[in-house]
This record gives C-alpha cells, structure tokens and sequence, in this order.
C-alpha cells in the first residue's frame, strides 16, 4: 500500500460518475412522499398566525366532525410525553447552565412562533385534513412579541419565556477575557467592527415529510422521514420523547433532496405523526409544502457583533475580543445551543497566530422560527467577521490587505490556538499564492480602470480561512456538553461471490456517498467499484451512527469504514494463509490478492470470501462469514482552509453588484473522487454567494415572516453567478488514515467575506467603509449616498 | 387549493356564457398569475374556464398602422415574433424578459393586461405605446383601461380576445427587476411617435403611471440627458423589502434615461 493509504487501483481520486444519478436524473429517486403504505391516512398542520399568544381554547369539534376525518389532536393531548430535546448543554460564564424550557411537540399554554404546531388533522386525504383543518377555532389572545436580537435584549422587553431573564438562554465565553483586553490596551493600533450576520432560510429542494406507522402484532413502530441522521432521530424521538425502546423503533430516512443542516435536528412533526400513528393504528404521512417551510424548518445564521482587534506596529496580530448576540429562535432546536459557541467562538484564530483570543455569546430567544445549523454552522459567521476585521485592519494600518495576512499567518503545526483547537496540519501560504495567481490579483488595477472607462467601480476582495471539520472528537465535545458522542460506523459485508454492501451511519442527502464510499472500498479491497454498493438511511439496516453534518461524512465515516475494510482484510489474511498453507504473517494483501511473500502464490479477495462462507477448507477456531464493523471516533478535529478570491462591478447609478469572478484555491485533504469535491464546493459557493448579496430572512416587528416565499426571498440562480476558478493545494490530515480533512461547507463559509471585502473595495473610492449582507442594490445604493453626502 | 369546475369551451360565446353560469368564475389563459394565487389560497374560484380550445386568439397580424396580437399570445411567442421584433422590437424585446423561460412560455399577454398586475410589465407596453384593449364587445384605450392595482373597466363576463399596438418611429423599455420575483420595480417604457412621446412606468406605484414632465421634456428634446434631471415623487410609490419608495422613484429616473438610450 502507498503512503496515501491506496492499493493503486485507481479509484481513490478518480472522477467517477456519480452511481446515484442514474435514479435522481431519472426520477426514480424514492423519496418519503412517494412512499405510500396500505391504509394510509393524510396529516395536515395547524400552525400558529400569531407569533406569540397565550392559547385559549382550541374548538376541534367542527374539524372532527368534517368529511373523512378521523382524528384530531392538539397539545393537550400530547402533554404527557417528552419535550423536544436540546443536544447540547452550555454553560454561562458564572457557571450556570442554560435556560432550557421544555419544548412540547404541539403547543401548550402559548405559542411562541408564527408556524408552531397547534394541532394535527388526520383524514382520508391530504385536501380532506387541510379543509377540516380550517374549521379548527384557535382563541390567541396575543401577547407582545420580540422578533429580534435588539428587540429581545432591550431593557422591558417581553420574555418569550418566563424563566428565561433578559430573554437569556446563556451568556457564554471562551478564551482569555484579561489576556486579549490588555493586549488590546497596549497595541499600537486598534480597529473594531459591527457587523450583522443576517437570518437565512436553508431552502433544501425537498420539503420535510414524514410518515408515522405502527405495528400493533409486533408493537414496533416505523418513521420514514427527512433527515440527515436517521439514528440520531431514533435516539431522541425513542428516548425523550415518546419513551420507545429501540428495537421497537425504525426510522428510514430513503433518498433526501438536500439538508444543509435543516434535516439534522429531531422536529416535532417527527413526534407527532410518529404517536399519531400509534394512536390510529393506521401509517399517517405529512408532507411539508413551500409556505410551510418557510416558518417551520429551522433557519441559520443571524447574529449581532462588536469585534475588536489590536495590532503591533508591523501589523501582527496581539489580541481579538469579540461580543455576539446569536438568535436561537423560540424554541432550542437540536443542536441550536452549540452552532453559536462552540462551532463558532474557537474559530477566531482563523489562520492567524493572534496569540490572546476572547469571545463573548449571548443566546437569545425570540418569538421567530427555531435557529439551528445552516451550512457551515457557526463557522461563517466567525469567518466572516474575522475577514472583515482583517480587511478594516489593513486599511486602518495602511499595510496592503494581502500582507497583512500573510504576516499573521500560522507555520508550524501542530498549532495550540488560544480558543481551544490544535490545528494538524496546513500550508495557508501555498493556498494563498495559489489564488492570488489564479485570479490575478496583480493585474487587477488594470481591469478596474478598463471598468471605470466603463462607468463602473471595479472592487476585488480576498479571504484566507481554516475551518473545522470531521466533527467529532466524543471526549472533547463531551467535555463541552454534548450529550451525544460524535463517532461513525461502518460496516463492509463481503459476499459470498466477492460483491461487498458497504453499510454506513451517515446519510446522503446531495453529497454522492454511494459513489465516494465505494471509491474507498473498491480500492482498498482491490475489488471493482460496481460490485461495491453502499447502503444508508435505515435504523434496522445499518448498526448505527451519527449521520452527516458538519462536513463530517468521510473524514469520519469514511474512516470507519476503511477502518471495517482494514478488519475484513486482517480476517482475509488468516484464511488466505491457511489456503496457502503459509504463515499469516507471510501474507501480503494488494490489489485484491493476498499473496505469499516474495512468489506467486495468491488467493483472490474473491477466493477468500467464498471459502469464509463455505468453509470445508478453513482456518480452524476462525469464525466463518467476511463482514466487520468499526467505531470510529476522530482524534481531532480535521482543519479545511484556503483562500477565495472575489471581484465584482458595482453599478454606481442603480447599486447593482454583479459578480464578475470567484477563484479559491482550497486545501480539503486528500481529494477522493475530484468531481463530487468540485460539485461541493459550487454549491457551497454558491450558497455563499447568495448569503453575501441575495438571501435574506426578515421578520416584522410583530413577528410575522416578511420574506416566506420566493416572490421576495432571493435564492441564488445559475444566471447570478460566475463561472468558478477552482484549483486546490492539498495537505494531508495527520490524524485519519485516508489523509481526508472534508469539502461540503468550504464555500459557504469562505466566500462571503470575499464578497463583500470586494464590494467595499470597489466602493471605498466613494468613502464607503463596510456594507451588511446581502449588498443588494439598494443597500450599496444607499451607501453611496451616503458617501456623497458627506463629501 | 380549493376545488373547482373546470370547462374549456370553444368559442368566445361559451367561455361568456360558462363565466355566466358561475357562481365566481375565472378566465384561464397561462394561469402564471391565477394559479399561485390559487395555491396560497388567496382566491378559490368556483369554475376556472380555459382558453385554449378557442381558436383564434393566438394570432398575430400586421395592419400596417398597428400589430394586433391575440389575447392568448404567451410571452415567449411575442418576443420571437419575426413580425414584432421587426414592427416594434421593443415589445419583443419587453417579452423576452418577463418571469423566467417557464412564465413566458405559459404566461399570455391577454392575461397580464387582464390582471393589471402592478408589477407587470405589459401595462407599461401598453401605456407606453398607446395600445388599444379589444374585449369581446368593445375596444378601450390603455389609458382608460389600466386603473389601480388589479383594477380594469372589464365586466365580469368579459373577455380581452386581442391588443392592438400602433406602430411608434421609435421605443425601448428598461426595466430593473426584482431579484427575487423578476417582476419589475421599476419598468419604464419611452415610446415617440407622430402624436408626441409617451412614457410609462410600471412596477414602481400602484399602477402603471406616465411621467408627463419627461414626455414634454424628450418632446423637446429626444435625449436621455433631457430625463436625467427629472425625478419623480416617491409619494405613493410601492415599498418593500427589496426597495423602498425612494429607490423605486430614483430608479425610474435611471430607466428613463436608460430606455432613451436605448431608443437609439
């Protein structure tokens, strides 16, 4: 085996053709609406009008007695099973834990968001539920409401909940307060920024569905539903909410269209339909249409930040203070607590060796939809506030925006940054040379004067960044108040004939795990990438696991799976050994054959496989069959990082920006299949993009969604970006045996700050200092005249 | 979406009579406009009567003074009209851009002129080019046909079959879209022929509206420097989270200027 962990067959950094495409470009995909069960009965949602109102009655008697109805229930009804959990404990700075309400699957006593689910009808069909649905007479008696961070935290302002002061969920922090203020004090320079990191809405292309069976002959209970981490779900549904044993709950989670963090978290809806079915003893399916989405999926990012940063007179960095107030939504969604903190305070280091680091975060619950992990997941956010203070930082210094990163830059590894991570490994000089050269940063002033001949303002932007990936390590994130561990499984089953099912814990939902994870197996096991299936998605299938998120999938799962293929291997060897009568230790394994040292005597994988399942022939006190199973928990952290290069032109008269390149030059670890790692890295600039200068979700004051549809929220369109220049520069992770670090949120977290480090920079010849996301036309146009007025 | 009946009669006389017969009944022609609004539950009519088994509303003719296109022209079908990108290349070119390539494939100019979207763009046509509205029973000017949002003359059994646009010495239409939807925030069309100029703006009020201090300006001067200096109110101008009144107004000045322009 060579030193990249490959038998030399090839498929590890090949670009095979995705195996999945063939169903999804067919539409043979089978996702969770087009199942359908004998008997099946239709669900639909009342959710909440108002975004906040004490509930008086809820008069389901109309509805009950409506055509094809067979059952209503509401939040009393339910009131006597679990509440939502919560998958990460935080701790305040004085040691206090989170205020953590208890999160009932359908309302009780108040609702607290426009879409919160106050009932549930079930009919013969979906039109039949939905009109019965109307006839359901809720009294609100409204309550004021606090739909922002602002609003949330002002002196007097309405609580979302009672126990919850100053609408506080945690007032949390890391790193050195002391260290990075004195440092501060005592730096030659000292720059600071505000910055808004505004609410998204994920908008996976597959709206959320889910189907609830039960089976009273065995009592076991199936939920097919749209997630990310089908385990994960059987864990929190069986053992907080509805108090199920596992072996008496499946969940299959079959082909997915798309998360980006919105199909991780454990939803109500999954509760109720799941209980509902147990109640009806009848399989009842909801399915989630646009509008629905809009206020009952989870939605990312949003957060308030001061950001302060001292620099010594050769522009080094000495010390960084940052204060975030982070929008959590009313409820706490799944793993809401911990995407503001620790997916995102002990990124400040960025690739920087700024030595004293603090970061403040308040939690805040407002009366809007549920915060939770949004592609990237808190690593945006920290970026995109770092690279924007680098940029002031540069101008503020007068040192050129390039230099001053790479005067700052990280070279020895390992790394003990001061907000807790060890970097392993990186070369963000190589990565930054590798950019700046693709997208021609020095001829730029030339195209800027070529654009204003034009009328236009020219404006390129850089951003360098890490990224911490492959989550994760269960010791560590135990130790910060996870209460799950954040290890993968594997399995790799060797059939009879030498075709292997490859089952794994995570979940594809986009990111072509069929084909990357037979990659790694056809070329381990030296057998052919078509007798390599992967299986995923079903609690009674696959042993278990953590699912995907977090760019976790292959840095973790894939691991473990290498690591099965490394047992099935070891077995092999001892029955090889014995067919050839030699001595195990005398057996090496390439290409699929395990040979006898130093001659020509060898036994196929496939010869092996048969003789493990009929062993007429066999190593005696071996257990026949060739199937095995890894655990793999990561040692660390896997650490992504690049450079992404943006140019734009601004149309002074209208403030139109149109994006004229995107170039990054990323460092992913090693590459397994080049296409799919391309194709994730579009989409995640692509979703970059749209954060930078389209997307945009905002609330009124009452708390009603102003942007709940594509008529006003704008998704990115193939015709809004670029072409993408993309080129890598790979270092190895040191601590997985592939050398893999991970791909899926690179764009998203690396990109934005280039963008809007680009239109400013086309936009500081007018005085223009900073813009908020998104730049739209109006904004730029605003701060243009603005500029003007001052002038 | 809430049921209904559905007929698709054949002439004009059975789409009137079957809109008669309803309780609240809906002309269906590309259905781009009616259907969303249908599938949010913002209108649940009791019948839907289609067009498209009435033959003869599909046609485009050249009259020499006027083009005459039928009311179930789909957008994508006006802009690549050899006789319309030769006659009035502005209309063509204002149809190529409307929605997205599935709207203008289904999306009809009787429609649009029919619902008076205030976003639209072919009010801002129609306006701009003088254009006359044909319904079953009587002709009307666009200036009297166009009232407030979604407010038209027509009577409920009525049918637009046709529009007729006079042929202008020379037009352009500039719009700004919005992002997100791609109906305009501010479209404005400038239109000169042998009656003097006219300029229409869409997507920025409540209605399609003209400017007449720019018409009296390029009619004393055809250029766009004569626009550049004259604002509109944002008194009344729509607001949103895409633009605000005071954007919506400096944008149809910078649409003026830019349909001028383009006028040649």
């Amino acid at each position: 085996m060579s030193d990249n962990g490959s038998n030399g067959t090839g498929f590890i950094g090949a670009s095979l053709k995705r195996k999945e495409d063939a169903r999804f470009l067919t539409g043979r995909g089978r996702y969770t609406d087009d199942i359908n069960l004998p008997g099946q009965l239709y669900a639909h949602l009342l959710r909440s009008t108002v975004a906040h109102a004490s509930l008086g009655s809820v008069d389901t008697s109309a509805a009950k007695a409506a055509p094809g109805v067979h059952a209503v229930f509401t939040g009393a009804d339910m009131e006597h099973v679990g509440g939502v959990p919560t998958g990460w404990l935080i701790h305040s700075k004085d040691g206090s834990p989170m205020v953590e309400p208890k999160h009932p699957a359908m309302a009780v006593g108040k609702v607290r968001h426009v879409g919160e689910i106050v009932a549930i009808v079930v009919a013969e069909t979906r039109d039949q539920a939905r009109e019965a649905a109307a006839l359901i007479d809720v009294d609100y008696q409204d309550l004021p409401a606090v739909a922002s961070l602002e609003a949330a935290r002002a002196d007097g302002a309405p609580k979302v909940w009672d126990e919850a002061d100053g609408n506080l969920c945690y007032d949390w922090e890391v790193g050195d307060r002391a260290a990075a203020e004195a440092a501060i004090d005592g730096a030659a320079h000292v720059v600071s920024i505000d910055v808004v990191n505004q609410r998204l809405v994920p908008n996976a292309i597959e709206p959320r569905a889910a189907i609830g069976n039960f089976d009273p002959t065995t009592d076991e209970y199936t939920l097919y539903t749209t997630s990310q981490n089908p385990h994960l779900i059987r864990l929190l549904l069986g053992a907080f909410v509805l108090g199920l044993p596992e072996h008496k709950l499946r969940i299959v989670a079959p082909d997915v269209g798309g998360g980006f963090g919105s199909k991780i978290p454990h939803y109500a809806e999954e509760a109720i339909l799941t209980w509902t079915a147990g109640q009806l003893c009848r399989p009842v399916k909801w399915t989630s249409d646009r509008s629905e989405a809009f206020v009952s999926d989870t939605q990312g990012r949003d957060h308030l930040s001061t950001a302060t940063l001292g620099l010594d007179q050769d522009g080094r960095f000495v010390g960084l203070k940052v204060s975030t107030k982070a929008n959590l939504g009313a409820y706490l969604s799944t793993f809401a607590t911990c995407v503001p903190t620790y997916l995102y305070g002990i990124l400040f280091a960025g690739p920087y060796t700024t030595p004293a680091i603090y970061v403040e975060v308040e939690g805040v619950f407002t009366n809007t939809v549920p915060v939770d992990a949004l592609r990237g997941a808190g690593r945006p956010e920290a970026t995109y506030l770092l690279e924007r203070l680098v940029d002031k930082a540069a101008a503020a210094t007068g040192i050129d925006r390039v230099d001053i990163r790479r005067r700052n830059f990280i070279r020895e590894f390992p790394y003990q940054t001061p907000v807790a991570l060890q970097y392993d490994q990186g070369d963000y000089d190589a990565t930054l040379d590798l950019a700046l050269s693709a997208a021609d940063w020095d001829g730029f002033e030339a195209r800027r004067s070529e654009a204003g001949s034009r009328g236009k303002l020219r404006g390129i932007g850089i951003s360098t960044f890490i990224e911490a990936c492959g989550i994760a390590p269960s010791a560590v994130v135990g130790s910060l108040g996870a209460r799950a561990g954040l290890y993968e499984v594997g399995s790799v089953r060797v059939h009879p004939t030498g075709s292997v099912s490859v089952f794994t814990g995570t979940h594809s939902h986009g990111q072509g795990h069929e084909t990357t994870f037979a990659q790694i197996v056809a070329e381990t096991l030296g057998v052919d990438f078509e007798a390599v299936d992967v299986v995923h998605g079903d609690t009674n299938a696959i042993p278990f696991g953590m699912g995907t998120y977090g760019s976790r999938s292959l840095a973790v799962g894939g691991t473990a799976i290498y690591n099965a293929v490394q047992k099935v291997i070891a077995k092999g060897r001892k029955i090889a050994a014995h067919l050839l009568e030699a001595s195990e230790e005398d057996i090496e394994f390439a290409d699929g054959n395990f040979t006898v040292a130093g001659t020509d005597r060898s036994k196929s994988i496939g010869e092996v496989a048969l003789t493990a399942y009929v062993p007429h022939n066999y190593p005696e006190g071996l257990e026949p069959g060739l199937e095995e199973t890894a655990f793999y928990d990561p040692l660390n952290f896997t650490f992504p990082a690049g450079t992404h290069i943006a140019e734009v032109e601004v149309d002074p008269e209208t403030g139109v920006v149109e994006l004229v390149s995107v170039t990054g030059a990323d460092d992913v670890g090693r590459i397994i299949n080049p296409m799919i790692v391309n194709g994730q890295l579009h989409g995640g600039l692509a979703h970059g993009i749209g954060q930078a200068l389209l997307e945009h979700c905002e609330y009124d004051a009452e708390g009603q969604l102003v942007t709940g549809s594509y008529m006003n929220y704008t998704m990115p369109r193939a015709g809004d970006l670029p072409n993408f220049n993309i080129n890598h520069n790979t270092t190895h992770c040191t601590h997985n045996p592939l050398g893999v670090k991970g791909v899926g949120e690179v764009g998203s977290i690396g990109v934005p700050p280039a963008v809007i480090n680009a239109v400013v920079d086309a936009l500081s010849p007018l005085g223009v200092t900073h813009i908020e996301m998104p730049a739209t036309s109006e904004r730029v146009w605003q701060a243009i005249q603005a500029a003007q007025a001052q002038d | 979406m809430d049921d209904f009946q559905y007929h698709a009669p054949s002439s004009v006389d059975g789409v009137l009579s079957a809109l008669r017969g309803a309780d609240d009944g809906k002309v269906l022609a590309g259905g781009m406009s009616l259907l969303p609004v249908m599938k949010l539950a913002m209108a649940a009519p009791s019948d839907l009567v289609s067009l498209r088994n009435v033959p003869g509303l599909s046609d485009i003719e050249d009259h020499g003074h006027c083009l005459k296109i039928g009311a179930c022209c789909t957008h994508a079908q006006v802009a690549a009209s050899s006789v319309v990108r030769e006659r009035i290349p502005a209309l063509a070119a204002m149809a190529g851009r409307i929605g997205d390539p599935q709207v203008r494939n289904r999306g009809t100019i009787g429609g649009s002129v029919a619902h008076n979207d205030p976003a639209a763009d072919y009010p801002a046509a129609c306006v701009g080019l003088g254009a006359t509205i044909i319904t079953d029973r009587r002709k009307i000017s666009s200036d009297d046909f166009f009232g407030a949002m979604f407010e038209t003359p027509l009577e409920e059994d009525e049918l637009v079959t046709a529009v007729c646009f006079p042929i202008p010495d020379r037009a352009a239409y500039a719009k700004f879209e919005n992002p997100a939807s791609k109906y305009a925030v501010a479209g404005v069309m400038v239109a000169e022929d042998s009656d003097g100029v006219r300029v229409a703006v869409t997507g920025a009020g409540a209605g399609v509206f003209r400017v007449a201090e720019m018409e009296a300006a390029l009619a004393d001067d055809f250029s766009a420097d004569a626009v550049a200096g004259i604002g509109v109110s944002s008194d009344g101008l729509l607001s949103d989270n895409v633009a605000g009144a005071e954007y919506r107004a400096h944008l149809v000045t910078v649409m003026a200027k830019r349909a001028v322009e383009a006028c040649g």
